[in-house]
Parts: C-alpha cells; structure tokens; sequence
C-alpha cells in the first residue's frame, strides 16, 4: 500500500536530521496557522497563488529563492563549522549526514536559488522594459513557477521523511547507481530536479517567445534594453540545456528504477557519457546564471552613472558570444580523466575565449562610469563588488582552463573557492544588485539604504574572509568534501573560513531586518513617480507598483534608452510631454489554480515515485492529466479592464509625474 | 617560462617552507603526527599566530617532483600573466567608481559618452591577446605534461598499478610481485608509472606534492607519470569524493632511496598475507579507516582482471531487503 515507505523513514532516532526536520515542518505549520488565522487564504489565493500576472510570478519565484537560500546557507554554516571542528575529531557530523548536508547544499543553492532568482527577476523586468502587458504564454508561465516549488518542495521534505542524496550536488554515477546508493535519497534527487526541470524548460520557452515575438511598437533588437539580451542570451540556453539535463536524469532513472545499464559498472554502462553528458548541460547551466545578473549590472552600472551604458552593440555581441561558446567547453570539468593532451587543450583554449567577451563587458561597465555622476546606491555597491570580486574570480577560473594547472587544483577547495567567487561575486550579487534595484519598482516603496549597504559591505567582506583561506588549502592539496582531516596546516584556514560564512550570516540577518523595517516603514517610503533611481529603461515609465496591465497604451520606441529620451524633454519643457492618450478597454488573462493544482499532483507523483507506491503514482499522473484537459477546455480565458479603469489608475501616475515635474523646474 | 615572482621562488627554497621530515626507515614509520604540531594546532589562537608568521605548506607550491615543478611553474607563469591585466583593471574600476562619484566637482562629465571605437577595440584586443599568450601555454603544457607521457630519465620507471576501493587504496607492484594498502613506498630518483583503475565508484589518485591527479574508473586504466626527487614522505589522498569513508582514503607515499626500496620489497615479501581472487573479493566489501599493511605475493594478471571486468565490482553498502 505504501511502497517503500515506513515509519523508519522519519529519522526519530537522530537528533540533527530530526532538529532540522522538525524546525522546517513547525515553521511550515506555523505560517499556514498564522494565515488561516489572519483571514489571508482567500487574499492569497485570489491575488497571488492563482495570479497568472508575470509580476507576480517573478515576485514569487524570488521569495522561493530567497526562502531557500536560507536553507542552503543553514547547510554551509554545518559544512563550515564540522570543517572548523573535524580536525583530529569526528565533528558532530557523521559522513552519512554531512555527505547529505554538502549534496543539498549544492543542489538546492543552484537549482532552487539562483535559478529562481534569475528567472523570477526576468520574470518581473523583461516584459516592462520590453513595454508589453505580459509573457507570452501568461498560464504557462504560472505553471513553471509551481513546478518549480513543486521540486523545491520535494527536497524539503526528504529532511522530513526519508534521506537525501549523498552523491554531491551532481549525482555522479557509478556512486549514484542503486549498488552504491540503494537508499531513497538519489531518487529524492532526481525527481524533484525533474518536476523543477520540465518548470524551468517551460519558463525559458516562455521568455524566449517573449522577447522575440511581443515588443513593444519599434523596439527593433538594436533597441532592447541589455537585461532583455542577456534574458534572451540565458533563455535559448535553457530551451537548448535543459532537455540535456532532463534526458540524462532520465537515463539515471532508467538505471535506478527499471534496471538498465547506461551507467552502472556492469552490463557495459559507462559512467564517463553521464560526465560527459551532464556538464553539456552543466557549463552552460553557469551561463544561464550568470547572464542574467550581467544584464542586471548593466542596467545598474548605466542608471546609477547617469549615462547610457557604454559600447551596446559591444555588450550585445559579447552575450550572444558567450552564449555560443558556453557549449563547447563542457570537458574542462573533467582534465584530469586522461583523455589526451590534444583533447585537453582544445578545451582548454575554448573556455579561455569565453573570458574575451566576458572581458570586454567588464571594461564596458567601467567606461560607463567614466564620465558619469555615480551614485553609490546600494545597488550601485553591490555592482561595484560585483566587478572587483568577478575579475578575480575569472582569473581564477582561467587559470584552471589550464590543463596543468587544473592536474594540481580539480577538485580541491581552490575549485570550490573559484567557483563561489564566480557564484557568489556574480550571481548571488546580481540577484541582490536586481532585488534593490526593481524592489521599488515591485512594491512602490523603497529599501532601507542604510541597512541594505550594511549587508552589502558584510556579504563582501565574509566572502573574501570565508573564500580566500579556502584558495590557500585548495594550494595545500585539500580536496573537497573532506568530513575529517588531519593535517595541521589546514586547521587555521578552516576556522579562517568559518569565520568568515558567521559575517555572511550577518549580512543575511541584515537583509532580512531591512526587508521588515522597510515593510513596517512603507508608508513613509511610498514613491509616487515610479522612478525613484532616474532610471532610462521603460519599466520606470510605468507606475509602481505597475498596475496589472503595465501600461495604459503601449509605449512607441524611438530609440535605445526608450524612457530617458522622453524624460529628458519634459525636464526641459517641466511637463509630460505626452498628452494624455485615448484609454481603450485592456484584456488581460484571467486568473487560474492550474498551476497550484498541477504542481499539487507532481508533487504527489514524485513523492509516490520515491517510494514506489505505484497506485498513487498512477492517481497523480491521472489527475495532473485531468487538469491540463479541464485547462485546455476553457472558454472564457480572458477579462476587460474597462477604460474609465485604465484612465483612473493612469492618471494618478501621470499625476504624480507632472507633480514630480513641477518641483523640477523650480 | 621562468617569469616566476622573484619572492615567491625563494619562499618555496626557503627552509622555512619545510617539507615532512625525512627519517624514514625501510620498513615505513608512518608516524608523522610529531607531537609538536599536533600542540600547534590544539590551540586556534596559536595556529593563527603560525599562519601569520608564515609557517604554511603550500603542498602545490612546493613540489617535489620534475611533473610537479613544472605544474608550479606553469601555474604561477599563467597568475602572472593574468595578474598583469587583472592588476590594472581592479585599480581602474576602483579608481573610475572613486573620481566619478557624484559629489567629486573636479571630476569631467560626459553623460552622453557611450560609444568610442579606439577603446572598443583595445577593450576586445586586450584580453583577447592575453588568451592567445595564455592558449599558447595551455597547448604546450597539456602536451608536456600529458600525465600518459613518459618522463624524460635515464632510469628505468618503477610500474604500479593503483586500485581505489571503498574505501582503500590498493598498490601492485607487478615486477615485484607484492602489493601494498594505504602506503606507497618508491624509490626517489626513479621515474613512476601508475597504471589506476577502480573497483567501484569514482576516485581520483593524487599527490599533492608530487603533482598530476588523475582519475580511477572501474573497467578502465588511466596513466600518470610522477617522481619524487627526494626521499621523504608525501601525503595521498583521493581528491574524488566516493562514499561515507572518502575522506579516510588517504596514504602516506613514502620516497626512500633505490636501496631502502630494495631492502623493503626484500622484506615484504617475505612476510604478511597472499593477495589472491578470495583475498580480492574480501576487499571488495566496504570498509574505513583501513591501517597500512602489506601483502606478499599477489596473484599474476589481478589488475588486468579487474580492469576487464572478470572479477566482480565492489560490493556497495549491505542491500535491505524489501
């Protein structure tokens, strides 16, 4: 009846797993009581939970990042302090559950971190600066964003019930084959990157369709803002990487749970095609990450320098370059597994040339500040961060592009700290230079500058404190995922560190006193005009928060910096310069629970999957199908926005600009 | 290739930058944890003081080997080259953010400067000249320092062929016949030929000091060629994470001198237990933390069978049956 599934899944026995497992459930059950409670369900489920409005959706896909990074960084602070404590000594982690802490780690900060942080601000940013009313596929996108939770979900729960991988954060097989790991944790693994994965796929078609079908009236390409390139950049990435991803999970499965050989030691499987395989997704998976937040510094360094972004076509060219090149240098992930010099230095040529285009928007975002006015607001700080610790984090990575260089430092902490440099200074500040920068924009209120540069200035210092000493042991011969050690030179760099992931917590506290104080604050913060940074893209143009349907009329695109152009020639006449245009009735999707209701039934799928209790797997599927029937069945999929509506919520926005103006000229 | 920083070459010769001691006798003590630095690090406050005064080993940066050397150099030609770019553009962009910002009222604006072709062309010629000196290294260092390629000596190499297990390490000396778990002993001087294959899952062979790691992978051999210059004792490890007792799959690779080897392959032989297919098939269950030990003999053709998959893989952890 219940597969696999006993009472001896839930770890009674072991204060750690059940501490933290108890922790996640009461915290779950104490926000859903406090919900109910509060009266917030049918709020919640109206406004948020069924919303289809991609604002919406972004806000949410950052809130699951955000909740998750929690829990990713509560798995490095233990892999931290059992470094700091395993010297000579067992720690307080046993391997069996520090291997799990390490696997998670990975896992949840790639897949359900920076992932959704990355889409979840494309999400919210691409179809403003675009001047459209929504994605492409407004259903579809709700969709991805469940799916999405659906994994994370999944992941969650193996705290609870069961274990997680113990594999590292990618499942090398034969170690992640039924021989080596017959527990339920892979399977945790997989099918939750499975539901999330078809989420992310969908969401990456979604944007891709977006930007090349639904501009707004001449935004040629040549005129799209660079977040929107560096959006289009990532996405084709992830229609053309994800099925890669998908399909090589599938065979792992395939192995696991119907017993063929793709991988395993016996029967001629041949682990080396799942490296190979899995980094064809793996390197550009980086890119996918890492344009994004490109794209952010771009938008930033340009706004907060008072200029237009130096050298655009420049910037275009070097996306899309790096875009291309992210595919053919997969190898480099695995020098060491002797597959020739000719081999190895094709591929170690080819991911140096992807430090030329990432070089040259580097010297671009520093000729945008040549001759500006900068302004260090924090996401200024975290773009300025961002430029020192990448430049020293690419140089790292270059050097070990370098076959022999990388005999002596695969695997080692020197990898682990390149990697974080890159992640960490690249991604993760992007996400948060994206987060200051569009909170406004989402909310209508601002952040609090002084606690938001106080936790930039702690994430940049516990970085360098916490990543620095782990180049040293990297050059020391340390290697990774090491639960114990005892060699003496190590010991001090690993307090070092650890000393270093307690600042970076500091930082996180400070984000999130920020976020509640500029919550109970909002009144005073309110930001009437919109564009509280001087911004020249066109998602200042609109209202914030942006009413549902963006914009009243669809901006006409004169040239690159859509809204800088018409803001300059109010200033100088001190008044909106557009009239007030003709209001027209406004369609927009209706909402709809199929997203939530789909992603209900994977959930249920992939539980039932991971432990093999085969009806309700059937059940789920039946009813995930069922959905998407009574979805495709619908007849009435839209609702109008009166125009006596649009005119009342446009004219308090033009109000609040000719206002704005007024003070201008004086 | 010798651009080495002056500072750091005579910190690698220095004394201070000393390596394991070298009083190793034939039949391998391996006790290296000298009280004195395990007193050292007890106490945190103590190791801070050691590591700012510099007592550091950097296991990479202080090879003792030509493969390891040789990876050194490469390493630190290919920092400096970058470091010569990567220098200048940290000031310039700390500098730009600095002169620039808003409340400077010398600093020149130019809030419509965005386009300059002289400096596009430096910015997209800079690095990629820079890739194309550093390409070059690449190429040539992954050819000499192909980890299959023979070294370049005199002598005779010594053949060993590696085995990962869950979780040991297991060393085959084919010419001598014996075979050895968790301890390499070799001759210094004498060029290294490993021949590593895997019983189970994934590990990677490696030396820190003595340079390329390389991968272990059941049904298949990778090679790599190392030496060790100088009798002394290198720590080994397996820098491939692979189960529960990973991070106790370390051994001590202890140089001796042509005549010590001699004399300890003289005395292994004569004592200690035959690695045979049962012997073999008892090292296939999972086991941690095993303690060095020798075996005798080893039976003809064991590491070809085990790379051609006639003897089983590793057992994995006990199966519950449902």
């Amino acid at each position: 009846m219940l597969g696999k599934l006993t009472w001896q899944a839930i770890p009674l026995g072991q204060p750690i797993p059940f501490a933290a497992g108890a922790f996640v459930v009461f915290g779950m059950c104490a926000v859903l009581i406090w919900v109910t409670a509060k009266g917030y369900v049918p709020y919640l489920w109206r406004e948020w939970i069924t919303s289809v409005d991609h604002k919406r959706i972004g806000i949410m896909y950052c809130l699951l990042a955000s909740v998750m990074l929690l829990r990713g960084f509560s798995d490095a602070l233990m892999m931290r302090s059992q470094q700091a404590l395993a010297f000579h000594a067992a720690g307080y982690l046993p391997p069996e559950h520090y291997d799990q802490i390490f696997s998670a780690h990975g896992m949840i900060m790639i897949f359900f971190v920076a992932m959704p942080f990355v889409i979840g601000l494309m999400n919210f940013a691409v179809p403003l600066q675009l001047g459209v009313r929504d994605v492409a596929f407004p259903t579809l996108n709700a969709v991805s964003f469940w799916l999405t939770a659906a994994g994370a979900l999944l992941v969650n729960l193996s705290l609870v019930i069961g274990e997680f991988a113990r594999t590292g954060w990618l499942p090398y097989p034969p170690l992640s084959e039924l021989t080596y790991s017959p527990g339920v944790g892979v399977d945790y693994y997989l099918w939750a990157l499975q539901i999330s994965g078809v989420g992310t796929l969908m969401a990456g078609i979604n944007m891709v369709t977006t930007i090349l079908k639904m501009r707004a009236p001449g935004m040629s390409y040549m005129r799209m803002p660079v977040f929107c390139w560096t959006s289009l950049a990532s996405s084709l990435l992830i229609v053309a990487a994800f099925p890669i991803l998908t399909a090589t999970l599938g065979m792992l499965l395939l192995d696991r749970y119907v017993g063929f050989h793709f991988f395993t030691n016996e029967a001629g499987g041949n682990a080396m095609m799942f490296m190979n395989l899995i980094w064809a997704w793996g390197h550009p998976e980086v890119y996918i990450l890492v344009l994004p937040a490109f794209g952010v510094f771009s938008e930033v360094v340009s706004t907060f320098s008072g200029k237009p972004l130096f050298g655009y076509r420049s910037m275009v060219m070097a996306t899309m370059a790096i875009c291309i090149l992210s595919f053919s240098v997969w190898l480099h992930h695995f020098f060491t597994m002797g597959a020739g010099a000719d081999v190895n230095g094709f591929f170690g040529i080819a991911s140096m040339l992807i430090a030329i285009p990432t070089g040259v928007k580097i010297y671009n975002w520093l000729f945008t500040m040549y001759g500006g006015r900068v302004r260090f607001s924090s996401p200024m700080l975290w773009a300025v961060g961002f430029m020192v610790t990448f430049v020293i984090g690419g140089m790292t990575g270059v050097l070990l592009a370098v076959p022999p260089a990388d005999f002596v430092l695969h695997n080692s902490l020197f990898l682990v700290a390149h990697f974080h440099n890159v992640i960490i200074g690249g991604v993760l500040f992007g996400a948060f230079a994206g987060y200051s920068y569009w909170f406004p924009k989402a909310f209508g209120f601002t952040l609090d500058e002084r606690l938001g540069k106080a936790a930039f200035w702690c994430w940049f210092l516990g970085f360098y404190v916490a990543f620095v000493p782990l180049y040293v042991v990297g050059l020391e011969g340390m290697t990774r995922r090491m639960q114990h050690y005892d060699r003496p030179e190590w010991y001090p760099w690993l307090l070092v560190a650890g000393l270093g992931a307690l600042i970076i917590l500091c930082g996180i506290a400070l984000q999130i006193a920020q976020l509640t104080i500029s919550i109970r604050s909002r009144e005073r913060r309110r930001e009437p005009t919109g564009d509280p940074w001087d911004g020249r893209n066109l998602e200042w143009a609109t209202a914030s928060p942006p009413p549902v349907f963006n914009f009243a009329v669809l901006p006409i695109i004169a040239d690159e910096e859509s809204y800088w152009g018409i803001k300059q020639r109010a200033r100088e006449q001190m008044r909106l310069v557009t009239p007030e245009p003709q209001y027209q009735p406004i369609e927009m999707p209706r909402n709809s629970p199929v997203g939530f209701i789909t992603a209900f039934f994977a959930v249920i799928t992939g539980f039932c999957l991971i432990w093999h209790i085969w009806w309700l797997v059937v059940l789920g599927l039946i009813c995930a199908y069922i959905t998407f029937v009574v979805f495709a069945w619908r007849d009435d999929s839209e609702f109008v926005i009166p125009a006596e509506e649009v005119a009342r919520i446009d004219r308090a926005n033009r109000e609040a600009r000719a206002e704005y103006l007024r003070e201008f000229g004086r | 290739m010798s651009a080495l920083p002056i500072a750091l070459k005579r910190t690698a010769a220095s004394p201070r930058f000393r390596c394991r001691p070298i009083s190793v006798t034939p039949a391998g003590n391996t006790g290296l944890r000298t009280p004195g630095s395990v007193w050292l690090v007890r106490s945190p406050c103590v190791a801070m003081a050691s590591l700012l005064l510099g007592g550091c080993h950097l296991a990479v940066l202080s090879p003792a080997g030509p493969i390891g050397e040789a990876e050194r150099t490469i390493l630190l030609d290919a920092l400096t080259i970058m470091l010569a770019i990567v220098v200048p553009t940290l000031v310039a962009t700390l500098a730009f953010a600095w002169w620039f910002r808003a409340s400077n009222t010398h600093a020149r604006r130019l809030p419509t400067w965005a386009y300059s072709g002289r400096i596009e062309l430096i910015v997209w010629s800079i690095p990629a000249l820079v890739v194309f000196f550093l390409g070059g290294v690449a190429w040539i260092g992954a050819h000499e320092l192909d980890p299959g390629r023979p070294l370049d000596s005199s002598a005779k190499p010594l053949e060993v062929q590696v085995v990962s297990l869950d979780w040991k390490w297991l060393f085959i000396y084919p010419e001598q016949g014996i075979g050895s778990v968790n301890r390499l002993v070799v001759p210094a001087g004498v060029p290294l030929h490993f021949l590593v294959t895997s019983a189970s899952v994934f590990n990677v062979f490696f030396v820190p000091r003595l340079g390329s790691e390389i991968y272990s992978m059941y049904g298949m051999t990778t090679q790599v060629n190392l030496q060790a210059d100088r009798p002394g004792i290198y720590n080994g490890l397996s820098a491939h994470f692979s189960g529960d007792g990973f991070s106790d799959m370390t051994f001590d690779v202890q140089a001796v001198t042509p005549e010590q080897f001699s004399a300890w392959t003289g005395t292994v032989s004569t004592s200690g237990p035959v690695l045979d297919d049962a012997a073999y098939r008892g090292l296939l269950r999972q086991s941690q933390d095993v303690k060095p030990y020798t075996y005798r003999a080893v039976q003809g053709g064991l590491f070809d069978d085990i790379v051609m998959r006639k003897l089983p893989p590793g057992e994995g952890p006990p199966r519950l049956e449902n």
